[in-house]
């Protein structure tokens, strides 16, 4: 049973750890705008769509 | 020609869209916005949302200040060598098409490394390499693509605010000590007398103790800090009972702990200040994208253009301009100080100040005032005073805004929190009494258990999120309040002051013709004459006349000031003053244009300031509860019919100077009333301050308000009786949970006085209670809103 102390040390080294990264994402600004990046991750997809065909349009007005 | 709406603006197009690419627009403006996007591959800018974009505004050498390098120094986040990071205002943004656009601006220009929107506070962050671009051409950039950013004073003087985080990291340590603590804790609770879990006590103990810690030594300080304020002011405020239930709860808990007599009740403490701190970030619900603190920095520019005795023009930093200096301001350019007009045909559009919508004419040698926007060209002025002593700025020198307002009324948790103070104190007195003569030994444990129960969580939890749920329900109902202690505030209100213009009065003017019926080519012709103006009057007048016919016009003629005339299909069609169709008037108030149709005199458009719509509705709501007021700046020329819309007893006063107006307020306030202010200009920023709840109308909420508590828009004025009964409701609900809270607290005692507060029963009493009443208000908040 004293395997109990191991276990117990990782759990906390391990909590611990997720608590430091939290304090770092908060410190690095990732909670101050809660909204934004809901938006943004929907754009990669739809550029890489549309770039063939726009292309296109500059061309004809070339 | 079917009528098609702007691919780029929605605005209509008129019968003569501009049609690019097979898509129609309103303007050139629009039509460009879309070329540059067409050339950088940024269409999907319109795929995303259906016409986001804006119409660009014309910017001639608006910006031209910005290459000087000391005005903008101030301007910069940060500046290294030839990177350079600056963030912008721009009041535009407001769909995702947007962000998008907005974040991929290094596809126009290579020189922009990266850019971020903060979608929320409506600010887009820039990176770009000052060495191929310079700030100028950075906004020119914006402002070409319809999103032009608001630079005012107010960026260049107030040092960039921190982000205060604290907040967070506290519920963050309080909410990882309470999960981490809570299964450490499990065990004893479960079996204490195994013996693996004996063994291994001591261990889990320690883990306890060392994470209770930094909860009680960080992440309540505000706490303490509060409660020992209170007490130096002789105040029992809320936190004093909460304080010393915490420090009550460590004390016992530390010595259960280490003199082994049990294993103590922090996982209830942890428990405990997770939710009070849940429940301060609930209530601090913030729109970051309007301002509650605006001055009149927030709309003044940043500089201004001098103009030298050798007719030189020079860009001067708003602060360092003299009494005797010569301005040149452009179209749409604010007026920044007090002066006299030298050259130009000045009109000024004073909605900023007074929210009178229709411009005012001015002749040379007249005075004009700070907080006035040019809008027909520029001209010149000499300045009387400087930008501090100004009629409107001075305002600011009141102590008024010197200090935080206090309100007079007092806070209702705390209130009740005195009296529960000092009745625990009594119960944890007499309980003590009591045991000492069954058995002194049980003493210390009951007192101790006794405060501890009657930490006031569930009671501390009940306000804010009844009122941070309300505060909610209204910013979707599209009133923007400050922050909750004004929905208590509102409750509280017995006297409510409206600002006439502006405030009561649509800021779109009501045109009314009066005289002679014009015939259908007669308007034509008329409304031909019209498009060849700019001036906002015959816009107004352009876009009131409902004809879709445009006609040939020949000999137009603008008289600056005066009217416009020109010739169409044989009309000789003259508008204007009534000096300019050779006529008398009777009727100098009143803002007038004057029709003659080939010499001969038709009649007359009146502008006029309409009132909103459903006003009378409102007053009739009001009058029963509240005493009514008005508190203009202007003449009173209209008293008459608002004596008939408002009750017997209520209050008219005009003529009143921004001054005049907080002193007014003040006077009310010192005979015991409450007032609440309703304002929409600068001139109302003293009283606004000054009442005990002050309501700015508007039209955008996005572009202009004065300093206030809260910010209702123009659309919704008409549901004000409700939102204050909201309030009241509100108020209610708290006062009810508040007794449930307490009826948690009695049963809670019961266990403690018996001397039978074991760690169990906190810890399934003290979130038991917390949870039910954070469900009891928000269901009915949300139920009473619901009712309507």
């Amino acid at each position: 049973m004293d395997i109990i102390f191991i276990m117990i040390g990782v759990s906390i080294v391990i909590a611990v750890v997720f608590f430091m990264l939290f304090i770092k994402s908060v410190k690095s600004g990732q909670y101050d705008d809660m909204y934004t990046p809901s938006v943004r991750m929907l754009f990669e997809d739809e550029f890489v769509d549309e770039t063939p065909e726009t292309k296109k349009s500059i061309n004809q007005n070339q | 020609m079917t009528k098609e709406n702007c691919f780029h603006c929605d605005a209509d197009c008129g019968s003569k869209p501009v049609v690019y690419d097979a898509k129609n627009f309103c303007c050139n403006g629009c039509k460009t916005v879309f070329e540059i996007f067409n050339e950088n591959d940024l269409t999907p800018y319109y795929d995303l949302e259906n016409a986001p974009g804006k119409i660009p505004e014309e910017i001639n050498g608006k910006y031209n200040y910005l290459d000087d390098e000391q005005i903008i120094e101030k301007l910069y986040d940060f500046k290294d060598g030839d990177t350079s990071v600056i963030t912008f205002y721009i009041p535009h943004i407001h769909c995702s098409s947007c962000i998008w656009v907005l974040e991929n601006l290094n596809k126009l220009s290579s020189s922009i490394s990266t850019s971020q929107v903060n979608f929320p506070k409506k600010e887009v962050r820039i990176t770009f390499n000052s060495d191929t671009i310079s700030l100028k051409q950075v906004v020119e950039l914006l402002s070409s693509i319809g999103y032009e950013p608001l630079i005012s004073l107010e960026d260049a003087t107030v040092s960039k605010r921190k982000i205060d985080r604290s907040l967070i990291y506290k519920l963050g340590v309080a909410g990882f000590a309470f999960g981490n603590i809570m299964l450490l804790s499990f065990p004893e609770y479960f079996q204490s007398d195994e013996y693996w879990l004996e063994r291994f006590k001591p261990m889990f103990r320690l883990i306890i103790f060392i994470m209770i810690l930094p909860v009680v030594f960080y992440s309540v300080n505000e706490y303490f800090i509060s409660a020992y304020k209170g007490l130096k002011h002789k105040i029992l405020n809320i936190d004093v009972p909460i304080v010393l239930g915490i420090v009550v709860l460590f004390l016992r808990s530390s010595y259960e702990i280490f003199f082994d007599v049990g294993q103590g009740y922090f996982d209830s403490l942890s428990g405990f200040v997770f939710f009070l701190l849940l429940g301060k970030i609930f209530q601090q619900q913030t729109y970051s994208f309007l301002s509650f603190e605006r001055d009149y920095k927030s709309y003044f520019p940043v500089a201004v253009t001098k103009i030298f005795k050798d007719r030189l023009e020079k860009n001067v930093a708003i602060y360092d301009v003299k009494k005797g200096d010569r301005l040149l301001i452009r179209d749409k350019e604010l007026i920044p100080v007090d002066g006299i007009l030298i050259s130009g045909n000045a009109q000024i559009d004073y909605s900023f100040v007074t929210g009178e919508s229709l411009p005012v004419t001015k002749n040379s040698g007249d005075k004009l005032f700070a907080g006035g926007k040019q809008i027909s060209g520029a001209i010149e002025m000499e300045i009387l005073q400087t930008v501090s002593q100004s009629y409107l700025t001075q305002l600011w020198s009141n102590d008024v805004f010197g200090n935080t307002k206090i309100s007079g009324i007092k806070n209702l948790t705390d209130s009740i929190s005195k009296r529960f103070t000092i009745i625990v104190l009594i119960i944890a007195f007499l309980a003590g009494l009591y045991w000492y003569f069954i058995d002194v030994k049980m003493v210390a444990n009951v007192v101790t258990a006794v405060l501890i129960v009657a930490c006031p969580c569930a009671l501390a939890l009940s306000a804010p999120f009844a009122l941070g749920n309300m505060l909610r329900i209204f910013g979707r109902r599209k009133l923007y309040l400050k922050n909750v202690d004004v929905i208590e505030n509102l409750s509280k209100i017995d006297i409510i002051i409206f600002d006439k213009t502006g405030t009561i009065t649509n800021s779109k003017a009501k045109i009314s013709y009066s005289g002679t019926p014009l015939a259908v080519d007669e308007n034509i012709a008329l409304k031909s004459v019209l498009r060849f103006s700019n001036h906002p009057l015959s816009r107004m007048l352009y876009d009131e006349i409902n004809e879709d016919r445009i006609l040939e016009v020949s000999n137009f003629n603008e008289v600056l000031g005066k009217g416009l005339e020109g010739k169409v299909n044989g009309f000789l069609i003259k508008i204007g003053s009534a000096q300019f169709v050779n006529i008398e008037t009777e009727n100098k108030l009143q803002t007038q244009s004057f029709v003659s149709i080939n010499g001969v005199v038709k009649g007359k458009y009146i502008f006029e300031n309409s009132y909103r719509n459903g006003l009378d509705a409102i007053f009739n709501e009001l009058k029963d509860n509240y005493e009514l007021g008005i508190l203009s700046g202007d003449n009173d020329g209209e008293k008459e019919q608002l004596k008939t819309m408002l009750p017997k007893n209520a209050m008219l006063i005009f003529n009143k100077k921004p001054v005049d107006k907080l002193n007014y307020i003040k006077e009310l306030q010192d005979r015991g009333k409450n007032v609440l202010m309703i304002g929409d200009g600068l001139n109302d920023a003293g009283a606004l301050v000054q009442s005990n709840v002050g309501l700015v109308v508007s039209e955008n909420i996005n572009v202009f308000s004065p300093a206030s508590d809260g910010i209702v828009d123009a659309t919704e004025f008409k549901s004000l009786p409700k939102f204050l009964k909201l309030s009241q409701q509100t108020l209610k609900v708290v006062k009810i949970s508040f007794v449930i809270s307490i009826l948690y607290n009695i049963i809670g005692m019961l266990f403690a006085i018996t001397g039978n507060l074991s760690p169990i029963v906190a810890a399934i009493l003290m979130p038991l209670s917390s949870i039910t009443i954070v469900i009891f208000v928000t269901l009915g908040t949300n139920l009473l809103a619901k009712r309507r």
